[in-house]
Parts: structure tokens; C-alpha cells; sequence
């Protein structure tokens, strides 16, 4: 028999009960809720009469629809705020853990996870959001559900889900200079296409991908799901162990190294078998930014955006939408278009490494006039390492302020919003029309190309400028 | 709790035939503030569907008068992006009972099945097929069949089967919700919470 993949090992180890014909019922570890998609979740345990099964195993922030600024008063919107009260009600009534905003833990789900060593090799996590795939970078299996699904968790712990088919990529070799983890996934997206992924549960593997940080393989696997699919994951290593080391709520002491001898075992075997399986080369890939509507409309920030000649058959009608609505002409150069906004923040990009790398690119420099740039921690934890280590003062001094933390202009629920026609070049995730404000235009890039435009003004490669 | 059964429906149908239909262009994410699951049809594809000022784009399908029904014939991978359930609430909200198309994103499609909007998966021509007969003549029938798990198009007879696991089938069928039984397997979660302990 040939063996098991780390997916089919974590996955396999949680299957309480397999229907016929059907899903499996699978146990959930962990469980991470917020504001947006939890209140009817609650609403239907209520009208059943029923408390949330376990409790200590669903934790709680608001995120998606938090202001920005000013986080001390009262929300200003008041369906916002409304929202965010309910999960306070909820969270109290059935005696589940919420880090508030202005609580210390407070930020967005995806960031609050790792960061305080909720997040652990092997669990099988969700969250009522699709970029729960981000945990997968702990070896982890986690995903995005909808709130039906929320509801079930709450009231038995278990969701039912088929299990989904397996695909491996391999980056191997050493990145250059100035490209990091978005590079990677906005790379693989622009290849396999915003659906190519659709069905499977990704494995990432290979010597670039080892090579990451925590952060930035988070940033690669928080990604999966612009491809489709459902999740990713990356096998734990000693980068992993050392970075949950000493977590608030990570094991300690003889129960950690217990742990790390389990979390060991957390590997595909050798012999396991992918329904597919893709390689690339790390010295492929440059800077990548989005010039369409879809994560995988993507191109070399150097290159142009692609001629009708080079885009397939059945696709030409999305490009041409796209081209329409972004203002753009195929085969145009990309760099030089003048942008508007700068967004660094989101749970891709909105972690400590990430404002580390703007800072220390700012170092010296300038905003450029033209641009308007928000930058969004993570979480109050990034918030306040930022301050401690200097980097509010650094972009400051470069012209720029370090907003609050919250999902901000990465959906655009709250009032930070790209206004109508204006093109900005974020470190989110999803470039959907008007997905950063009604009518707003974006391209999605890694952090470092993000403060190279802010500097430039325009589009730009930062290779030539580091 | 017990849903609306499903077994077959016969209707006009809507054309919608863009690809990548993604959940922000479903349902925008300033219209997720509610606390409810009711009346997200009002915002169904707000910003295809009105202007800045809310007043209706009088070409966008859902206001020419056109076209009406159950139906909802779409391109492929609809539904990508977030895993919001709003989405498949808006989308029943308004009146769709069906969505057809050649290709659905993962979340959505379960989402779909998790509120009684049944996500049928064509081939790419048969899309096109149903597609054109509509918009050619929006008074054409299509006829939705669960229990045999095909696709009609009533005029001609032309038809397609549509995969659907057993056990949503079911569900879907009799209006069962995954919760009840998840709930009647309450001591077999205990156990399984036991032998890991
Ligand atoms: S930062 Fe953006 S993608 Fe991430 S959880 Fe918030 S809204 Fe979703």
C-alpha cells in the first residue's frame, strides 16, 4: 500500500464517523470566529436551544469590520458596531474566549492564531472565512467554512466535509533578490489560474518553500484558496517548533518537547501519491504583481500585461472584462502607471515581517506625493512590536502612519475604502472588482513592491531600486 | 430544522454568462453587516445592478424585465473567492432555486447545498446550449430534476445529468440539515473525543 500524504495523516486522524455516498464528519481542534459570519451561526444554536458543545476550543475577535483609527471610542457605524456587539453577547452567553478590540490579543483571525500559539502542527482548524487556509503553514489541516458550518461546530465540534483530492507543488532552489513568498503564490496562481487549484488541498513543498519564515509561508498558504483551492499546507520543521516556542498559549516545558516529537512525525511519506503534482524553479520567479480582476491574472512587474494573442480561447471574455473595468490595454508595460492608494496590511501580508521589510526599505526615503498609503498591522501584538522595534517611527519619518489593526481596505467593510477609479497596489489578497471600494482598482503585489511604489508613485520593479 | 423539500423545478430561467462570478460581485462585503439571514436579496450583484446614486443599471440582466424564474444560468467557477455564506443566502433570498453552470468553486458550491439552492454542474456546451435557447427566447423552460439527477430543456428534450453525492441528495430531497444529524451522533463525537484523550 503506498503511503500516507501529511494532508491524508491529519486529515484521516480526525474522521469521527464516514457516511456512505457522503462527507466525512470530521473533528475540529480549533475554531476561530468573528463578527461578520458568526452572528447567524449563533441566532440558529439559540432557536434549537442549544449552548456551544465545547467551548474552550472557539476563540473569538472582531476583525472584518473594525475601524482603523480611533480604536479607543465608541464604532462609529452603527451596523458595524451592532455587529461587533453581538459577538460580545454571543461570546458571553456561551462562555467562548473573545479578544476585543482594544484587548492586547485583538486582530485579524488569520494573525491572532499563530501568533498566540493557537495554532499547532496537526490540528484540523476552521474559521467562517476562506483565508482560514493560512494556519496550513503548521503543518495543520485548516480551511474556510460557511455559517451553517460555524453553527455545527459550535453545537458538536464536527463539520461534514468530502475529503478532498491532494495536489503537491514543488518550488525548488533559491529565490533571488527582492522576491519573497507573495512572489511565489502570485506566481503559482498566475499558472495554474483562480481555479486551478478547485477540489484539491495543496501541499506545498521543495527547498524555496523550506527556506521561508514562518510569516512568509503563511503568506503562501493563506493564497491557496485564490486558486481554488481549498487549503494548504506546509510539513512542520525546526523553524516551525522555534517560532511556536514560548507562544501564550502553546505547550511548555516537557509537554512542548513531547509535542515536537509528534509533531515529527509530520511528513508525507515517500512513497505517497498526489492526484497531481507541479514543479517549478525558484530562479523563475521575479516580482509579480496583478493587472486583472482575479488573483491569477498575474505578471512579472517588470513584463507586460499579456496580448489577446496570449490568452487562451475560453478566456478572453474575463480579460476583456478585466481590461475594461482595470482601464488597462493587453500588451501594455506595466511598469510607470501611475497609482493612487498603497495598502500594506491583511492577513497575507499584515504581519511583523512584512512591516519589518517596508520599514527597512523606507529607511531614508519618501512618500511620493500622489500616493496615499494605509498601513494596517495585523494584529495589537504586531501593532506593538512595531512600535517597540522602531518601525512607526521609520515610516513616519518616510511620510506615513501606522494605522490600527483590522482587515481595513483588504475588504473594505469598515470606512477605508479605495475610492471609485483609483488604482491601488495592496498586499491583500483579492483583486475583485470594486472588492477594496465600489468602482476601486487593484493590484496586488508583495510587501517590498508595495513601498517601492509608494516611494515611486508609480509601478515599479524594487529590484532596481535595492 | 427542517428545510423546504426539493424534487424538481420547472422554470424561465436567468442568463448571467460571465466567468468568475465571485462572491464580492454576489453580495459586497458592506452589505454583510446584518445579524439575520433575511433580505440579503435585496443586494443580490448591487454593483452590476445599480449605480452610485442606487439607481437600477437598466441593461444589467435582473432589470431589463427580460428574463425572470428560478434559474440562474451562469459561466464558470461562480462563486470563488470568499467562503461567505450571504452568498447563497442573497441568491435564494432573491428567488433562485437553481444555479447552473459548468464549474462551481469549492465553498460555495457547499454553502449552496447547506441552504436548499441546488449548484448543478454542466458541461461547458450544454451551458452554452441552455444559454443561447434562453436568450434567444426568455420564455424557454428548463426542468430541474433532483431525483434523476438530470437537466431538461423542456422545447427540444435535450438533456444532461448533474452530479450530486448521495447523501446531500438526500438531504436536499427530504429538507434534512446536516446539523440533526450531526446532533443524533453526539455520543459517537464523545467517543471519538475519548480515545484521543
Ligand atoms: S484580512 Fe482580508 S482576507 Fe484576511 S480575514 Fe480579513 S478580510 Fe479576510
Amino acid at each position: 500500500m503506498a503511503g500516507k500524504t501529511l494532508f491524508d495523516k491529519v486529515w484521516d486522524s480526525h474522521v469521527v464517523h464516514e457516511i456512505q455516498g457522503g462527507p466525512s464528519v470530521l473533528y475540529i481542534d480549533r475554531h476561530l470566529i468573528h463578527e461578520v459570519t458568526s452572528p447567524q451561526a449563533f441566532a440558529g444554536i439559540d432557536k434549537r436551544g442549544l449552548s456551544v458543545f465545547r467551548p474552550q476550543n472557539t476563540v473569538a475577535t472582531p476583525d472584518h469590520n473594525v475601524p482603523t483609527m480611533d480604536q479607543h471610542l465608541p464604532i462609529r457605524d452603527q451596523l458595524s458596531r451592532y455587529q461587533v456587539d453581538k459577538l460580545t453577547e454571543n461570546c458571553k452567553k456561551h462562555n467562548v474566549t473573545l479578544y476585543g478590540l482594544n484587548d492586547p490579543f485583538q486582530g485579524i483571525v488569520h494573525v491572532i492564531g499563530p501568533q498566540l500559539g493557537l495554532t499547532l502542527p496537526g490540528m484540523t482548524i476552521v474559521c467562517g472565512d476562506s483565508h482560514t487556509s493560512t494556519h496550513g503553514a503548521f503543518g495543520s489541516v485548516a480551511f474556510g467554512i460557511g455559517t451553517s458550518e460555524v453553527e455545527m461546530v459550535l453545537a458538536t465540534q464536527c463539520i461534514m466535509q468530502p475529503k478532498p483530492k491532494k495536489m503537491r507543488i514543488n518550488v525548488e532552489g533559491k529565490l533571488s533578490k527582492g522576491v519573497g513568498a507573495k512572489d511565489i503564490i502570485l506566481y503559482i496562481i498566475a499558472k495554474i489560474s483562480a481555479s486551478g487549484g478547485t477540489g484539491y488541498f495543496i501541499e506545498y513543498a521543495g527547498s524555496a518553500i523550506r527556506s521561508l519564515s514562518m510569516e512568509g509561508r503563511m503568506t503562501i498558504c493563506n493564497m491557496s484558496i485564490e486558486c481554488g483551492a481549498r487549503g494548504g499546507l506546509i510539513a512542520p520543521d525546526e523553524i516551525t517548533f522555534e517560532y511556536i516556542k514560548g507562544r501564550e498559549f502553546a505547550p511548555k516545558g516537557i509537554e512542548y518537547d513531547a509535542a515536537v516529537a509528534k509533531w515529527r512525525q509530520l511528513t508525507t511519506d515517500e512513497d505517497a501519491v498526489f492526484d497531481v503534482e507541479l514543479n517549478y524553479d525558484a530562479a523563475d520567479i521575479a516580482p509579480m504583481i496583478t493587472y486583472g480582476t482575479n488573483p491569477g491574472m498575474g505578471a512579472k512587474v517588470s513584463g507586460n500585461i499579456p496580448t489577446l494573442d496570449e490568452i487562451e480561447t475560453g478566456n478572453v471574455a474575463t480579460f476583456n472584462k478585466a481590461m475594461q473595468y482595470m482601464g488597462f490595454e493587453a500588451g501594455e508595460e506595466l511598469v510607470g502607471k501611475a497609482v493612487d492608494y498603497v495598502f500594506v496590511g491583511s492577513c497575507t501580508n499584515g504581519r511583523i515581517e512584512d512591516l519589518r521589510e517596508v520599514a527597512q526599505f523606507l529607511k531614508g526615503k519618501k512618500k511620493a506625493p500622489n500616493i496615499t498609503a494605509w498601513i494596517v498591522p495585523g494584529s495589537k501584538q504586531v501593532e506593538k512590536q512595531a512600535i517597540e522595534e522602531g518601525i512607526t517611527t521609520i515610516l513616519e519619518e518616510a511620510g506615513f502612519k501606522l494605522r490600527q489593526p483590522g482587515c481595513s481596505a483588504c475588504l473594505a467593510m469598515n470606512d477605508d475604502k479605495i475610492p471609485e477609479g483609483k488604482l491601488a497596489v495592496s498586499t491583500s489578497n483579492r483583486n475583485f472588482e470594486g472588492r477594496q471600494g465600489p468602482g476601486s482598482r487593484t493590484m496586488l503585489a508583495s510587501p517590498l513592491t508595495a513601498a517601492a511604489v509608494a516611494v515611486t508613485g508609480k509601478i515599479v520593479d524594487p529590484r532596481t531600486l535595492i | 430544522m427542517a428545510r423546504d423539500k426539493f424534487l424538481t423545478v420547472t422554470s424561465t430561467a436567468v442568463p448571467l454568462p460571465i466567468e468568475n462570478v465571485d462572491t464580492d460581485q454576489i453580495i459586497p462585503a458592506r452589505f454583510l453587516k446584518a445579524t439575520t439571514r433575511d433580505g440579503f436579496g435585496e443586494n443580490l450583484f448591487r454593483d452590476w445592478r445599480y449605480d452610485k446614486e442606487d439607481k437600477p443599471k437598466v441593461d444589467f440582466v435582473l432589470n431589463t424585465g427580460k428574463y425572470s424564474g428560478a434559474i440562474l444560468l451562469t459561466g464558470k467557477n461562480f462563486g470563488s473567492g470568499s467562503s461567505r455564506e450571504h452568498a447563497a443566502w442573497a441568491i435564494y433570498d432573491y428567488g433562485f432555486k437553481v444555479v447552473i453552470s459548468s464549474f462551481f468553486a469549492d465553498i460555495f458550491k457547499g454553502n449552496a447545498l447547506n441552504n436548499g439552492l441546488l449548484p448543478a454542474q454542466v458541461s461547458e456546451g450544454f451551458l452554452q446550449k441552455l444559454i443561447s435557447a434562453v436568450t434567444k427566447d426568455p420564455a424557454t423552460k428548463i426542468r430541474v430534476d433532483l431525483e434523476k439527477q438530470e437537466i431538461v430543456l423542456v422545447e427540444t428534450g435535450e438533456k444532461e445529468n448533474f452530479d450530486i453525492n448521495d447523501y446531500k441528495k438526500e438531504c436536499m430531497i427530504n429538507g434534512y440539515d446536516d446539523i440533526d444529524y450531526l446532533l443524533n451522533l453526539k455520543t459517537k463525537i464523545e467517543q471519538f473525543e475519548n480515545s484521543r484523550a
